[in-house]
């Protein structure tokens, strides 16, 4: 142990005067808080202690409200009030004396006031404002350390309507000499970026001041506003990637004056937070994360030295190393870190090796082979935090083949488990796995059996919902629905008749359910028997009502003649007198149906004979209401994202007075701004049966499957598996002690030590081998692949399959929606035919302000020369890469990247050249081959051009590529595809496309691969967004065949939008841009209405009837395409936003 | 993310608490028993770390007093073990020279972590404010 740590553990307890023993002394006898915390430690029970605060608080009352009370006392008392509160009883009264305090008091004492301020209230309390003008005064203020005082309150807690009072105050104290007081009004805008993102829009460039501030304190803390920036939009700030990179760089080559060190590691917080920032920049992005290979390699060499803090920087530098675009050698450093972490005899440094080892596993599941041993170890830890961090790791890697043996596992702990909290997440984890990877019926029914009686009641309520949709829909084989259900019913039967009193209402729930479902299946099993059953639930003591209505509902279902009659007559007569109106009802309900079989028959149709209900899913039965409402002078009905967006319109409106939010840049403010609410409601809006999908699953699988696409098939995963493989034949050595530690390095190499294994080992290793089975390397290409590992058991049906699909779909939408702001903003644009070059955005301002960046005025970073040299490029926003169309005849440009667009322009095929293309995209590079496409619009089709050029001199041969999207139907346009390609040589491939489901973005994604010369076969992936409106076209048709089309069509929705007034008459104003911009024929306009229409490419018609109401567009868009006419409003509110 | 700091003796009785979330008055105390008994229970040659509802609980023991931080689970737990040392290292830079007062370790944590985040962690520059402070009231 250090000197310090010990000097300390001496010191404390006394410094904190939290012992009444001898330490105590220290304390002057005087202090009345010493005296108060002494009274309380020596107090036995929490009786006494109730008695002698609430004396204190009343003694404190007096004194405070007293006007003799000087400021010094009264921060005495104040101080006294805080330990109070912090035992847990209010001194609600002396929360008008801290402001006071803060208003009156001096140096420590207004200190006090502050603290005892931002310790009793919370954002929200009212009293708050009062300390408005107290921070007010003291940021004027002459004295330092005042202004410090308030900016530290500021920065802590503050009411957000007040903001625009103080934000001018504290933005000039951006430009104090002083670096503390920089460094707390970057605080300060942190938090006013958390509380009311809009406010402080306007002053992201002092933002990246405060980033290169020759101070590293200051730039630290601006570190905290775009890491915040970074996670919302990280596309906004892929420029800033370099000089994070060259920061990360000085800190870690020990740039930073000492005091910046702890325990001679150079400012390892600040390292964790550049490495976070870094992982989120590279994520998904093979040029960023470029740039970045070379500092985290420094890290992990510079981060040799044998304590924590090095561990934690290791932790986070192996987290971002998987997380961005992979490079094979930092990969094989980083898995040999995490090896050390694992085999570490250190607990503390064991735990975070797993943590690790569970994010890692996402990406490459193999690296849990190399620690199976551990793994197992582990599992039989004694500390339990330890096991639940494995079950979190086999959670990870389970497949089929595997999932008995880590189910057992999961459930062996549920069983130890007493926190609700660890319980409702396990039981959670087992039912998805169970219902994805069920080896068979009996052990599916038998693993939901024990996760319905474990979860009990507090379970997440869809884990029984979709439990019993899966039985009733059923999968692709009826035999196999039979085998399931009436296994179920057999379960069932023989728990009720053991002991049902044990089981919890839901479990019951179920069983009254499947039982009433399916318990005719079961032909041996008089129904009479299990109406009995069911009948003993209604008289347990602890059955709850909702139970006792599922089970009455059950039993409706089975009365059929007979005996059965009689039960149900003599249980319907109990609850047909039932307080409880439900229960009274299906009281009734059973007797009636009971003795009418004529009339249940009807009612209760046996599953086969159901037909699919048809929903009316438009409402269109209302129209004629709706409209009479209408005319009456009702509000259109506004859908909930339009509610929402006019809420925030309404907001960024009530700034308006204060004249300072006033962005003057517009465009780069909403390019880099975080999303707006529209955006969000959009997508949610969209997803209108995600509640379809398990949540969970569904997040879960989205998430490996987004994983999944960075680690394509490409060159390093061919080196690993090769290393992989060898590792496979090893014989995994049982138990490394600590002194093996250093071996774990070459652990890869070790040859197989055949010797003879005590008795636990090989149960160790048989638990081992049922554990990692199929994580080996046979099916470890399936699972790096882009398809499920293992087919499912229990795949559900088309239409479940459809509707969980379109969920996924619905979900990637918003993703798509979140990372393409920009392109949100531009497609807009598309059809302009005048669009002009890239926004350039001046910067002239920000570049004399970063030259006189990172100076090394007190020796501290100079980063100045790169720093600038980057922002000047990232002046010019990235707008590049989005889709926006360019008019053919563009001017050449300087820039190169245009060049070598002009030079790919030439190879479009001579009867595109004369349409609207839009930018070239680079898509994705392997070795010397580039790929990048563009779109041409057609008058009756959409082609996409995918251009392969060879940067060699060599010539490349069997190219194959490979197009897929799930939103469109793409079929190949040339002749013979591509497959050689000369040295330097392009080839313009074309493809048609159209779209199969609509949605507001579409997406192409596909794999290029060539064949080297050394046989292997190299695949890259990559993928292509355009805008649903590049589909749109305009329809021409007359007014009465509009009429027509009107009523036949189904999917509607309606929405206000924003009427644009320009000098001539609005609605026609309006109409003009939606023409102009989305190609929408506008096919009459008569007085204050319009109707529009268009077609999605091929034949897919959408209507549009709007009218001027309350100064607002009322539009209503109508197409027989589900989702088209919400995706089209979404352009529609663009296109008039962006006019 | 940083949800909570709190200091408690042996006995379990809070000394300091500071919450980054809002909290009701009402459920701290319960919150905080919970918290230590969790602790507390735990043997020296186990984890740090524990798990205690959705948060993961880092602790450090200093002779009869524990700290203990509440942190999200997408926090670094060992650089918050190590944060909680650098607190301790911080108080001991400072008190070796002036008597224990609850309002200065506050105002001491209030330096150093701000809305759950770590906001500064070089010793003298988070004593700076504080002993100017004592510089005025002893000038």
């Amino acid at each position: 142990m250090s000197d310090v740590v010990e000097k300390t553990l001496t010191a404390l307890p006394s410094l904190l005067s939290l012992d009444s023993q001898p330490g105590s002394a220290k304390l002057s006898s005087t202090s009345k808080l010493g005296n108060l915390i002494r009274g309380i430690t020596e107090l036995r029970s929490k009786h006494e202690e109730e008695k002698l605060i609430q004396r204190e608080l009343a003694s404190i009352k007096e004194q405070i409200s007293s006007p003799n009370t000087s400021m010094r006392q009264m921060k005495e008392l104040m101080v006294r009030a805080i330990y109070c509160e912090s035992l847990g009883y209010e001194a609600s009264f002396s929360y008008i004396h801290a402001i006071k305090l803060a208003q009156q008091g001096t140096a420590l004492e207004k200190r006090v006031g502050y603290l005892a301020v931002s310790l009793f209230l919370n954002e929200s309390h009212e009293l708050l404002l009062l300390l408005v003008n107290t921070v007010l005064k003291d940021l004027q203020s002459t004295n330092l350390i005042e202004v410090c005082m308030a900016l530290t309150v500021v920065s802590q807690m503050f009411p957000k309507d007040m903001i625009p009072a103080i934000l001018p105050l504290v933005e000039e104290k951006l430009n104090h000499p002083k670096e503390i007081i920089r460094r707390k009004a970057v605080l300060a805008l942190y938090k006013f970026y958390l509380i009311a993102p809009n406010q402080v829009q306007h002053i992201h460039n002092k933002f990246r001041k405060a980033l290169c501030d020759k101070d590293p304190g200051v730039m630290t803390a601006s570190l905290h506003i775009y890491l915040q920036m970074i996670q919302e939009n990280p596309e906004g700030y892929k420029d800033l990637t370099a000089s994070f990179v060259t920061i990360l760089k000085q800190v870690v080559g020990g740039k930073l004056p000492m005091d910046f060190n702890y325990h001679s590691v150079p400012a390892p917080w600040l390292q964790l937070q550049l490495l976070r920032i870094l992982s989120l920049l590279g994520k998904n992005d093979q040029s960023t994360s470029a740039i970045m290979y070379e500092v985290l390699d420094e890290s992990l060499r510079r981060a040799e030295m044998n304590h924590n803090i090095t561990y934690a920087i290791l932790y986070e530098c192996v987290k971002c190393i998987y997380t961005i675009h992979p490079k094979s050698d930092l990969l094989e450093k980083a898995a040999k870190c995490i090896g050390n972490f694992v085999l570490s005899p250190k607990i503390n440094l064991k735990y975070l090796g797993l943590k690790a080892l569970t994010y890692v596993v996402q990406q490459d599941p193999k690296l849990a082979l190399q620690h199976q041993m551990t793994i197992i170890e582990c599992l039989d830890h004694s500390d339990l935090i330890i096991k639940r961090e494995t079950l979190e790791l086999l959670f990870r890697i389970t497949n089929a083949q595997n999932v008995v043996v880590i189910v057992k596992k999961m459930l062996e702990f549920l069983r130890i488990s007493v926190d609700d909290y660890t319980t409702i997440d396990l039981v959670g984890k087992v039912a998805e796995l169970a219902e994805k990877y069920a080896p068979d019926n009996e052990w599916f029914i038998e693993t939901m059996n024990t996760v319905f009686s474990v979860g009990g009641d507090m379970m997440q309520p869809d884990i029984p919902n979709s439990f019993l949709k899966l039985l009733s829909e059923g999968f692709d084989s009826v035999e196999e629905d039979r085998k399931l259900r009436l296994f179920a019913v057999d379960s069932y039967i023989s728990l009720l008749q053991e002991e049902p009193g044990k089981l919890p209402q839901r479990f019951l729930q179920v069983i009254s359910w499947v039982l009433g479902e399916y318990s005719h299946l079961r032909e041996e099993v008089e129904p009479t028997v299990v109406l009995r059953l069911l009948a003993k639930l209604l008289d347990m003591k602890q059955t709850s009502s909702e139970t006792k209505s599922w089970v009455l509902m059950a039993m409706t279902k089975l009365c059929k003649g007979g005996a059965g009659v009689s039960v149900s007559q003599e249980v319907s007569e109990t609850y047909s007198s039932s307080m409880d109106t439900v229960l009274r009802q299906r009281a009734q309900e059973l007797q009636y149906l009971s003795q009418d079989s004529e009339l249940r028959a009807r009612v209760l149709l046996r599953d086969a004979d159901l037909e699919p209900v048809e929903v009316d899913s438009s409402l269109s039965f209302l129209d004629g209401f709706v409209s009479e409402a209408l005319a009456a002078g009702a509000a259109p009905y506004k859908p909930p994202h339009q509610r929402q967006e006019e809420l925030a319109q309404a907001k960024a409106l009530s700034l308006e007075p204060y004249g300072l939010s006033l962005p003057i840049s517009m465009s780069s403010c909403s390019i880099t701004d975080r999303q707006s609410p529209t955006l969000l409601s959009m997508s949610s809006g969209l997803s209108g049966d995600s509640a379809d999908l398990s949540h969970k699953g569904g997040s879960t699988t989205l998430k490996l499957d987004g994983v999944k696409r960075v680690w394509g098939r490409e060159g390093y995963l061919v080196q690993r598996e090769a290393v992989e493989e060898a590792a496979q034949v090893e014989v995994p050595s049982p138990l490394r002690s600590p002194s093996q530690q250093a071996d774990a390095d070459s652990s890869h190499s070790q040859t197989p030590t055949p010797t003879p294994t005590p008795e636990p080992e090989q149960e160790k290793q048989q638990l081992a081998s049922s554990l990692f089975f199929g994580l080996s390397s046979q099916s470890s290409v399936c699972l790096m692949g882009k398809s499920e590992p293992t087919p499912q058991r229990f795949r559900r049906k088309a239409k479940g399959q459809s509707s969980s699909a379109g969920a996924t779909e619905q979900i990637s939408n918003s993703l798509v929606s979140t990372s393409s702001n920009v392109d949100n903003l531009l497609c807009n644009n598309l059809l302009d035919s005048n669009i002009t070059s890239e926004p350039a955005v001046s910067s002239s301002e920000q570049t004399s302000e970063l030259s006189h960046g990172l100076t090394a005025a007190n020796g501290t970073c100079d980063i100045e020369a790169e720093l600038t040299d980057s922002d000047i490029k990232g002046s010019n926003p990235s707008v590049t890469g989005d889709n926006g169309l360019v008019a053919a005849a563009e001017d050449p440009h300087e820039d190169p990247d245009r060049a070598k667009d002009l030079c790919l322009i030439s190879h479009l095929p001579a009867e595109l050249s004369e349409l609207c293309h839009s930018e070239i995209t680079s898509l994705c590079t392997n070795q010397s081959l580039e790929l990048s496409a563009c779109h041409v619009q057609k008058e009756d089709s959409l082609v996409l051009v995918v251009f392969i050029s060879n940067s060699s001199d060599s010539a490349i041969q069997h190219i194959l590529l490979d197009l897929d999207s799930e939103q469109l139907e793409i079929s190949c346009v040339s002749d013979s595809p591509v497959e050689d390609l000369r040295g330097h040589g392009v080839a313009a491939c074309q493809y048609s496309l159209t779209v199969k489901r609509p949605s507001v973005h579409v997406e192409v994604v596909g794999t290029v691969s060539q064949q080297l010369p050394v046989e292997t076969l190299q695949a890259v992936q990559f993928s292509y967004k355009l805008p649903l409106t590049s589909f749109i076209r305009p329809l021409t048709v007359s007014t009465e065949e509009y009429g027509t089309m009107w009523l036949a069509f189904s999917h509607d929705t309606k929405q206000n939008l924003t009427l644009i007034s320009d000098d001539q008459e609005p609605l026609t104003a309006t109409l003009n841009v939606l023409k102009r911009k989305l190609q929408l024929h506008v096919v009459e306009v008569i007085g204050m209405e319009g109707i529009l229409a268009c077609q999605l490419l091929q034949d897919q018609p959408c209507l549009m009837h709007c009218r001027v109401h309350a100064g607002t567009l009322a539009v209503w868009l109508r197409s027989p395409v589900p989702d088209l006419p919400d995706c089209l409003i979404y352009h529609c509110q663009r296109a008039l936003q962006e006019h | 993310m940083i949800r909570f700091v709190l200091l408690v003796n042996r006995q379990g009785q809070t000394r300091l608490s500071r919450y980054y979330q809002p909290v009701e008055l009402s459920r701290r105390a319960a919150l905080e028993a919970d918290v230590v008994r969790c602790c507390l229970s735990r043997k020296r040659d186990q984890c740090s770390f524990v798990e205690h509802r959705d948060l993961k609980l880092v602790y450090r023991q200093y002779a009869a007093l524990y700290i203990v931080v509440g942190v999200t689970d997408a926090e670094n737990e060992l650089s918050i073990y190590e944060l909680v040392h650098n607190f301790v290292e911080v108080l001991d830079k400072y008190f070796s020279r002036i008597m224990f007062n609850l309002d200065r370790v506050h105002i001491i944590l209030d330096e150093m972590i701000q809305n759950g985040h770590i906001v500064e962690t070089n010793k003298s520059r988070v004593l700076a404010p504080l002993t100017a402070l004592d510089k005025m009231a002893d000038g």
